[in-house]
């Protein structure tokens, strides 16, 4: 990783790619971004400092959320222990770790929420901000939020 | 020029209104996913087009963004501004206002472009298959008396289409976000159209490719190239290829800042032109 950005930044690779070679190097530099290294199952679980990480992380997302006066009220009603709970077996299991989400579906706990894009994005922003504050790396946090996103399309306008 | 510079007021005019009548501000999207501002005031890189619309608007927002841009090499300088509207994240509509300064002649080049572009399908972050969007730039040029004598054929406006596609992978490289942007363009413009449209040895349109690669370092800092393929009509002076290697960075949903070293190619008889190019917008509701 540090080398690509170095070979990026430094100057003979302009005049190196210069001409027919150009296109040839930008493809080069579009496949390697193009092609997604799935880190081995465990290893995300593990990275996220395991049950007790997780926990923590989604107790810090409680905490934020009840801070946000756009995103606290979806969770008027809401039991925060079972959400606590639900939502940390749920990222548990995405991320590898040795559990069994068992909760309801992402389409019934949102049905006649209607959370609308820009919300759901914000609470990916509470999600990011509840991990810096444990000081997950950086792309530890992305390998989660590429596992969470595909659950964005039973969440959203329901 | 009188009726260049009414139309420019109008223009103004017409932009100002909008501001004022818009009512949500648009911050729905994550930070630094709308990318920054292109030298033609369209949403994207620094010299292509991107498929996302200009400013953190989502579905339900409108967002209205304002941007500044200095590109200085050997012997030319180009300062662009402008401000793009977006509506919905479904249309864009901007305006950028360019001068171009021959630093050996003193002589200036200016220009309006107005841009109008489309999401058709997909998110940039969410959505399986890339982001898709369609646009075009209308240019009307302003000062016509270097484009009469390099030999354009058309000195007074000119209209670019492009259609391009933009993804972004979550954690794509050793979980660092990685974003690619391919775009092709049907242009006449010669030099982004400072020089005119068309010429005596290709008077049509003719079809261009444009590329972005991008690496997000952090939530803030984003590093990457660029290739802008360009039409090469005029017998006077070879037009070469574009290409910049960026940074940019993305301190809030409010500001950006771009800082690129552009390798322009022979510009005008002018060989290998290299500087740099700085960007910054604002995004201001």
């Amino acid at each position: 990783m540090p080398s690509f950005i170095y070979i990026l930044l430094t100057r003979p690779f302009i005049t190196a790619v210069k001409g027919s070679k150009r296109v040839a190097a930008l493809f080069l530099a579009l496949s390697l971004s193009a092609c997604a290294t799935q880190s081995g199952d465990a290893s995300l679980y593990q990275s996220l400092g395991e049950e007790a990480g997780i926990k923590n992380i989604v107790a810090r997302l409680i905490y934020e959320i009840g801070d946000d006066p756009v995103i606290r009220p979806y969770f008027e009603e809401t039991d925060l222990d079972r959400f606590h709970e639900k939502l940390s077996e749920q990222i548990c299991e995405v991320s590898g770790g040795p559990c069994e989400y068992s909760g309801d579906s992402m389409v019934d706990v949102h049905t006649k929420m209607n959370v609308s894009e820009s919300d759901f994005n914000r609470l990916v922003d509470l999600l990011i901000t509840a991990m810096n504050h444990y000081k997950i790396p950086h792309p530890v946090q992305n390998q989660l939020l590429a596992r969470l996103t595909p659950m964005r399309k039973d969440i959203i306008y329901k | 020029m009188a009726i260049n510079r009414q139309y420019r007021t109008v223009i103004s005019i017409i932009i100002l209104c909008s501001l004022t009548s818009l009512a949500q501000a648009g911050e729905g999207k994550l930070l630094a996913t709308p990318g920054v501002t292109q030298v033609e005031g369209s949403g994207g890189g620094g010299i292509v087009p991107w498929a996302t619309l200009a400013g953190y608007a989502s579905r339900d927002e409108q967002a209205v963004s304002a941007f500044a841009t200095r590109v200085s090499v050997d012997d030319y300088r180009l300062d662009v501004w402008g401000a793009a509207i977006n509506l919905y994240d479904r249309a864009e509509i901007s305006f950028a206002h360019q001068n171009f300064y021959l630093k050996r002649s003193s002589a200036e080049i200016r220009q309006d472009i107005a841009g109008l572009k489309f999401r058709i399908a997909g998110d940039l972050v969410y959505s399986t298959w890339p982001q898709l969007s369609v646009g075009f730039q209308h240019k009307m040029l302003e000062d016509d008396a270097i484009a009469n004598a390099v030999g354009a054929k058309n000195t007074n406006s000119g209209t670019d289409f492009y259609l391009v596609a933009s993804k972004l992978h979550l954690g794509a490289i050793g979980g660092y976000n990685a974003l690619w942007s391919l775009a092709g363009r049907a242009t006449k413009a010669n030099q982004l159209g400072l020089l005119g449209f068309g010429g005596d040895e290709e008077d049509g349109y003719s079809f261009q490719a444009e590329a972005s690669a991008a690496i997000l370092l952090s939530r803030q800092w984003a590093v990457g190239m660029e290739y802008r393929q360009k039409p090469d009509n005029l017998s006077f002076a070879e037009e070469q290829d574009w290409i910049d290697i960026f940074i940019a960075y993305l301190p809030n949903k409010h500001i950006n800042v771009t800082l690129a070293h552009a390798d322009l190619g022979d510009i005008a008889g002018a060989d290998d032109q290299n500087g740099t190019y700085l960007s910054i917008t604002g995004y201001l509701w």
